[in-house]
């Protein structure tokens, strides 16, 4: 048997999907707060999640491809299109600031009874069809600046693959450390109960919460 | 009285999770997890039940009617299980809280609002990068992919300025 097996069929996206939105409600990322507080450095959550699920992965991925167990270019690896994918994270950034939510995450807070959370969907639709409608005049930039085919850190530094990932380790390691110290500071993280309480509970919370802040 | 809900799991045990579920799914499809795949098919989908002909003549969207029903894809089986985990988690956690979830100094129609102009963003921005925050920021920076990594850049920096801009939104 040879992996990956390349299994694409209903069986494999729904134990995929339940594996994944399981993991991201556990980690709290059903809740705009939670979410946002990244930007706000109340919440460190989204970072340590995120990079330690890419560290865990890619290890994995090398140990595959190092143990002769999988090819080296057995996996799907995205090209780049340097302008339309940094402007393209630029919208996902400045609309997961306003709207509290990705698109993964909105699933997760649709899941977590989020009315939120189903008008961020709504307004998806709505923004994946804007683009849809104006995909012509913008084909140009959407196109440009493509990077060589499914490119990766190790080809682009011309480096050995494992000091890549201990270089990401080292990355997240520090980012763990400031993190923490951070949202403390500013009476994070978010916890089940803060964000999961009725409204007008919530804003108890947060009420108690600043006066403590002011305060302290 | 509510029962008081199961604490989150700790950053690092979640992200373990998600990790180890991402590295199956590599193994077992050949690609990583994603989300707004399903949100392009759903609206290719949309705008075909509104305006039929004009979604087939559309230069994005026509390519989705004509490959047949966009919606019978391996992204939709993965959302639908993710509303499924996700819905047993926060079930079996008491994590489950029906409401408008905002800022303290935020009104719940304000905050639907904004909840629709980010999602439009976040539709739009998807498209662009070909991928979001599950497609690109994960699963690609998993593969060490340079892609992956220009898109968390652009992500984290605009996530920071707009949130700068607007705390009173969640603060």
């Amino acid at each position: 048997m040879s992996i990956p097996l390349y299994d694409s069929g209903i069986a494999s996206g729904l134990l995929s999907g339940i594996l994944f939105g399981y993991a991201l409600e556990a980690a709290g990322f059903g809740s705009p707060r939670k979410l946002t507080g990244q930007f706000t450095l109340r919440d460190f959550s989204v970072f340590k999640v995120m990079f330690t699920a890419v560290i865990v992965c890619a290890v994995g991925l090398y140990v595959l491809r190092t143990m002769g167990w999988m090819g080296p270019a057995a996996v799907f690896v995205p090209t780049l299109f340097f302008w339309a994918i940094l402007l393209g994270g630029v919208f996902i950034g400045a609309g997961f600031a306003v709207g509290g939510y990705c698109p993964g995450t909105s699933v997760v807070g649709v899941a977590s009874g989020r009315i939120d959370a189903v008008v961020f969907a709504i307004g998806m639709v709505l923004g994946t069809s804007v683009f849809a409608w104006v995909f012509d005049p913008i084909k140009d930039f959407y196109l440009a600046g493509q990077g060589p085919t499914a490119q990766t850190l190790p080809q682009l530094f011309g480096l050995p693959e494992w000091v890549i990932l201990l270089a990401l380790i080292i990355i997240a390691a520090v980012g763990f450390r400031l993190g923490t110290i951070l949202e403390r500071s500013r009476g994070g993280p978010f916890t089940a109960e803060e964000v999961c309480a009725p409204d007008d509970e919530a804003d108890e919370f947060a009420l108690t919460s600043a006066s403590a802040d002011a305060r302290g | 009285m509510r029962d008081a809900p199961k604490a989150f799991w700790s950053p690092l045990a979640a992200g373990t999770a998600l990790g180890l579920a991402l590295l199956l799914t590599f193994v077992v499809t050949g690609h990583g997890l994603g989300a707004s795949g399903f949100v392009t098919r759903f609206a290719a989908q949309a705008n075909d039940w509104v305006a039929p002909q004009a979604t087939a003549d559309n230069s994005y969207f026509g390519p989705f009617m004509a490959a047949g029903s966009p919606l019978l894809s391996w992204i939709t089986w993965e959302v639908v299980g993710v509303l499924i985990g996700a819905w047993l988690g926060a079930k079996g956690a008491g994590r489950i809280s029906v409401k408008v979830e905002r800022g303290p100094r935020t009104t719940s129609g304000n905050r639907l609002v904004y909840a629709l102009l980010g999602g439009a963003l976040v539709g739009f921005g998807a498209r662009l990068a070909r991928g979001c925050t599950s497609g690109l920021g994960l699963s690609g920076s998993a593969t060490l992919a340079v892609a992956g990594f220009v898109f968390l850049i652009g992500f984290f920096a605009a996530g920071f300025a707009v949130s700068m801009m607007m705390r009173r939104i969640w603060q």
